[in-house]
């Protein structure tokens, strides 16, 4: 009892003392530790100055992760009846489960395991030797303490809801829906646009191969369509996730299309006959009209279109109803409100994709000021054959044809004004291009570029091909797009400005239309997203990933994972690998049909508990209720998710969480400080 | 000498209403005086230092011993009674954690002696100050010198039980009392040593009468002036109320009566530290997200360290006011 | 070593933000003194004002706590209990006489750990030039019988 004299430092030491029989396993990890730390002098310090503590042994080993690194943990836990262990190697969210799962092998409840970060925490960020390894010895120190105030857990088993939620339909999702709904499972698959497809649906020719985008896309688009385990709720948005991995609840907002899906065939007659033309901003990236009544392009999943309350006639002026009037199945409904759904799912699939970066940020392009300044998503429309030109490559007028085309690279990407990282798909995306103005037009055309990034299968070998066809390449970045000349050959042109870093000189070159190969960015709502699904965002805003190699599918969050362009850009076979990844992670998880826990729970002693009533707010998973009758506080375990703000708040000191027990960190601050030894380390 | 138990109860840093309190229990004192010998109780009777150092060691079975740890005088007492007794219950909010002879840790010795006898209010013409040690014609006169800060009971010796309260309630003393002399009847036995009896394991809310709902606290504010709903949580009407955290066995008695809880009671069990617990749970439940926000609601409470630590200073885990003890030290 | 005061700080971290923030650091190999010793917690919500005491009654010069950034708590908002608790316990901590920039509390998301290294950078400066605490009662404090409390007045 430390009742009040808790208040003694040395106390709350001296009372736990030598019950437990400790191994320490300090890691070389090759050099990457021991370069730094003197792993051998924290090894036998330990076994010396914390024996009292009951460390029994203190190994140093080359990599205490490998086979037979673990196989010297289960052989001392055997031979030395082990009932601690604590590991001096890399971060626990690196090998926290090899090293328990060890402990498990040799009998020992791997709870009992403490993983002591002295690689990323000390021998990767700091230099000096002697202070490193002092620092090691007091983080194994706090170990030890922290390792002795364990309990054995068991993890806790909770049972995986067999649905899953994809939230997004461009490529990435419609890959991941449709592999996890041919395994026999079922998928709501949740786009906020009118129609799945994303994108891809926008592309002309897809790199390297030139593919057609939509010959590829749109069977994939009808499959998801026609698929019975998919459940399509498009023109949809996620409002709430709530619960964890196996038992998400998520409230689904299904705006109002104000057609009645049941009825309507996708005939298309209302889109005729609405007088309505509105600017298609969206689909035909403002170059093109649609109907205030609309799907976004023939081939769209579903058919049935929705209408566009903010320019609908009828809703703005309250006339009109044509619509209505000419529809065959009386599919239009007025009146049709949003619809909420709350949906059980077990697993998540995030394929939110991204947004185009927004030209106009880079003035001096002119894109937005100069007509003739093209976006590579315009550039895409105007080249499709379904586009607002029927595949004519002509400047904004409508009817020139350029007799000279420049396509600047890295718009808005390697660009510490902008964004600093490489969009990875404008280089390709530039080649591409070059490809189709010369193939259609006959064009000079000029690839201005920083560096020339063509990795992956056949695509340097269509950077030759391109070169082959006679596209110049300027490598600089362009400095300005002007349309101001200086001289009579620049009239009537637009010139682009660039240093050409090979040739060693400024150079103006008058082009009649410029197609900026504009870089991805998160999409502008990717901050909210990531808090909706309780993930993080990296300072660029792409979703943080578990781990950036290892792990580019899962996240931070158990049970949902990210696929495509939201994790980074990526072009679409990577975007369709990392659904297809994050579909087999899914099914892996459905088919344990329950799913370990970890136990970190925080639970209410009821004798202790007062009924005060502090802690019923705290809890942003409404785990904590409030017994009346008995008054006192109840923390459901189900929902708990571990945070431990109930424990640190409750007065009475009723609430207890485990694995992060106050006597757990009380002790490992006393073992960082070194109370527990009589000659304090100095370095 | 009679063969009944030895009995003892001491006060050293405290006011004496300990010992009112056990004076409180009526009829009850006269089963101590049934059951024990009572051969060490300076309130109640004479006795000399000198008698109690030649008793034997472990000789007195049961010393209440009341008031913190402030002079040598009290230290060696505080050994001696420790050497002496079997059993030492350190008896009292004073022993336990310092209550408000406490307090001085938040000054210097100077500072405290400054205060009582040179402030504004003080008739000191001569400015007198007090000396430890005075020579006068018939020799030198000693008083016992301060320590630099109080220390409760088990900072100094080993505690057998707690027993809290400022003062502990009566009806807690008899209670005590009386199963002290049924494990000398063989009748009950002796909770594990380090407990604390004549208390509840909960907190005054568990005892507390007024309805409590969630909390969500937009503003602090001082009790006076105030008019309160009787019914209704005092915290959850903005008034600091300590009750939430302080171990209950008092019958919720200043709650009860329409005022809030100080916190005589002390922590809860397991607590490590008194005034943390309020600090979390007050700063849990007040309605800001916003720094300043925060703030403006924090100034609702002007002296968070006085209001956290009124009975618990010198039993907390920083025990005194840092630059009090820098100044002893220089 | 250098007479420079090498202080000792007890870090707290967020299993999900400053921790991983921590783990980045590491990767991306951005050094920064080795005077942090961290502990990991599972949130800034976790974070007791008991353990912060703990750590600068048993010789810690200084604390430092990390946590999500405001609106991005793995918790949804528990990052904010943190921030109110961190007020409370700061003003309590200078009622007791302790120089406020011993304790800190800083936000640092998981992607964040050059930013992680420079806020430790700055947090082992800020105590240096704050001295030792040596916060507890040293034995040199124990009462030393009949010595007068000031001269005797003559």
């Amino acid at each position: 009892m430390t009742q009040y004299g808790g208040t003694n430092p040395k106390l709350a030491l001296s009372e736990s003392k030598g019950q437990e029989r400790i191994g320490v396993y300090v890691c070389h990890c090759g050099t990457n530790i021991a370069g730094v730390v003197d792993v051998q002098d924290v090894a036998e310090w330990a076994a010396a100055q914390l024996e009292h503590r009951g460390v029994v042994i203190g190994r140093d080993y080359k990599f205490m992760c490998s086979s037979l690194g673990q196989e010297l943990i289960e052989k001392d836990i055997k031979e030395l009846e082990l009932t601690r262990v604590v590991v001096a190697a890399c971060s626990p969210h690196l090998h926290e489960a090899t090293f328990r799962t060890a402990c498990k092998n040799a009998g020992l409840n791997p709870y009992l395991c403490e993983l002591v970060s002295i690689r990323e925490q000390v021998s990767w960020v700091h230099t000096d030797k002697e202070m490193a390894t002092a620092k090691a010895k007091a983080m194994v120190s706090g170990g030890v303490e922290r390792v002795i105030r364990h309990v054995p857990l068991e993890p806790l088993r909770v049972p995986i809801h067999p649905d899953t939620m994809v939230v997004g339909g461009g490529i990435a999702g419609i890959q991941s829906a449709l592999e996890i709904a041919d395994a026999g499972y079922h998928v709501y698959l949740v786009e906020r646009e009118p129609s799945i497809g994303g994108h891809m649906a926008q592309f002309d020719k897809t790199f390297p191969t030139l593919d057609c985008s939509a010959c590829i896309l749109t069977p994939k688009m009808v499959q998801v369509g026609t698929h019975p385990n998919i459940t399509m709720l498009t023109w949809s948005e996620v409002e709430k996730v709530d619960g964890f991995v196996g038992n998400f609840t998520v409230t689904v907002r299904k705006k109002a299309r104000k057609v009645i899906e049941n009825l309507c065939t996708g005939c298309g007659i209302c889109q005729e006959k609405c007088p309505k033309k509105v600017i298609d901003d969206v689909y035909e990236a403002g170059l093109g009209y649609r109907k205030a009544v609309y799907t976004p392009f023939p081939q769209a999943v579903p058919k049935y279109p929705v209408m566009d309350v903010e320019n609908c006639t009828y809703f703005q002026k309250g006339t009109c109803k044509a619509c209505e009037k000419f529809c065959p199945t009386n599919a239009i409904d007025f009146k049709q409100q949003d619809e909420i759904l709350t949906l059980q799912v077990g697993n998540i699939v995030l394929a939110t994709g991204y947004d185009l970066f927004d030209a106009r940020r880079v003035t001096n392009y002119g894109y937005g000021r100069l007509p003739n300044v093209f976006t590579s998503l315009e550039f895409e429309r105007l080249s499709n054959a379904a586009g607002p030109t029927n595949g004519n490559i002509v400047l904004r007028d409508g009817k020139t044809t350029p007799k000279a085309v420049g396509i600047v690279h890295c718009v808005g990407s390697r660009d510490r004004n902008f964004n600093n990282y490489c969009s990875v798909i404008c280089c390709m995306q530039g080649l591409k291009f070059a490809h189709l103005v010369h193939e259609r037009t006959g064009a000079i055309v000029y690839n201005f570029y920083i560096d020339m990034r063509t990795a992956y299968k056949a695509y340097d070998e269509f950077y030759q091909r391109v070169l082959d066809e006679g596209t110049l390449f300027v490598r600089g970045k362009v400095a300005e797009i002007t349309d101001v000349p200086r001289r009579p050959d620049e009239d009537g042109h637009l010139i682009v400005q660039v240093e050409d870093t090979l040739a060693g000189k400024q150079r103006r070159i008058p082009v009649d239309m410029v197609i900026l190969s504009t870089g991805l960015q998160p999409r502008y709502d990717a901050k909210e997203t990531a808090k909706r699904f309780g993930l993080s965002c990296s300072s660029d805003g792409w979703f943080i990933e578990k781990h950036p190699k290892l792990d580019p599918i899962s996240t931070m969050t158990e049970g949902i994972y990210i696929a495509g362009c939201v994790q980074g850009p990526k072009d679409i076979p990577s975007s369709v690998t990392q659904g297809a990844a994050a579909a087999a992670r899914v099914l892996g998880k459905i088919q344990q049909k329950e799913i370990a826990i970890e136990p970190v729970r925080a639970s209410v002693n009821q004798d202790q508990c007062s009924g005060c009533r502090i802690c019923n707010t705290l809890c942003p998973y409404n785990a904590i209720s409030f017994d009346e009758a008995r008054a006192v506080s109840l923390v459901n375990a189900a929902l708990c998710q571990g945070c431990g703000t109930c424990v640190a708040a409750c007065p009475a000191g009723a609430i207890s969480g485990t694995a992060f027990s106050n006597d757990q960190i009380l002790s490992q601050i006393e073992g960082l400080l070194l109370l527990n030894v009589d000659e304090p380390v100095t370095a | 000498m009679s063969g009944k138990p030895k009995f003892a109860m001491y006060w050293a840093a405290s006011c004496g209403g300990c010992e009112i309190a056990v004076l409180n229990t009526n009829e009850k004192i006269l089963d101590v005086d049934a059951n024990f010998d009572v051969v060490f109780w300076p309130v109640a009777m004479d006795a000399k230092y000198k008698d109690v150092e030649a008793m034997e060691d472990g000789s007195i079975l049961l010393t209440l011993f009341n008031g913190g740890i402030r002079t040598d005088e009290n230290e060696h007492i505080a050994k001696l009674l420790r050497q002496k007794s079997k059993i030492l219950v350190a008896f009292g909010s004073c022993a336990n954690e310092g209550c408000v002879p406490g307090l001085a840790n938040f000054s210097s010795i100077k500072d405290m002696v400054d205060t009582a006898y040179s402030t504004v209010s003080t008739d000191n013409p001569t400015g007198i100050r007090p000396v430890t040690a005075y020579d006068m014609p018939e020799g030198t006169i000693r008083l016992p010198a301060l320590s630099p800060i109080l220390k409760t009971l088990d900072q100094v010796v080993d505690v057998d039980y707690y027993m809290p309260g400022c003062p502990p309630e009566s009806h807690q003393i008899a209670a005590v009392i009386d199963l002290v002399i049924q494990v000398l009847q063989g009748k009950a036995e002796l909770p594990p040593k380090g407990s604390v009896i004549g208390a509840g394991n909960s907190t005054v809310c568990d005892e507390c009468k007024r309805t409590r709902n969630v909390k969500t606290i937009t503003s602090f504010k001082r009790i006076f002036g105030q008019e309160l709903d009787p019914e209704l949580c005092l915290l959850e009407q903005g008034i600091p109320c300590n009750g939430i955290a302080t171990r209950s066995g008092c019958n919720a008695r200043c709650p009860s009566a329409g005022a809030q809880c100080i916190g005589c009671y002390g922590p809860a069990e397991g607590v490590v530290d008194y005034g943390a617990r309020l600090i979390s749970a007050f700063a849990s439940v007040i309605d800001a997200k916003e720094p300043d926000e925060i703030d403006h609601i924090l100034d609702g409470i002007p002296d968070p360290a006085g209001q956290f630590y009124r009975f618990n200073l010198a039993g907390s885990l920083l025990r005194a006011n840092k630059s009090a003890w820098e100044k002893e030290k220089a | 070593m250098t007479d420079k005061f090498e202080p000792t700080i007890i870090g707290f971290t967020c299993n999900w933000c400053s921790y991983r923030a921590a783990d980045l650091a590491g990767t991306a190999r951005i050094k920064y003194p080795p005077n942090v010793r961290l502990v990991r917690l599972m949130c800034s919500g976790r974070l007791d004002p008991t353990f912060v005491f703990k750590a600068l009654s048993s010789g810690a010069d200084g604390v430092i706590i990390t946590g999500c950034h405001p609106g991005e708590c793995h918790y949804l908002e528990q990052n904010y209990k943190a921030l109110r608790r961190f007020q409370l316990m700061r003003r309590t901590l200078v009622g007791l006489g302790l120089e406020p920039g011993r304790v800190k509390l800083v936000w640092a998301s998981a992607a964040e750990g050059a930013r992680f290294a420079s806020e430790i950078n700055i947090f082992v400066e800020e105590i240096r030039a704050l001295g030792p605490l040596h916060w507890g009662i040293p034995s040199d404090l124990l009462p030393v019988p009949n010595e007068p409390l000031e001269e005797v007045p003559a």
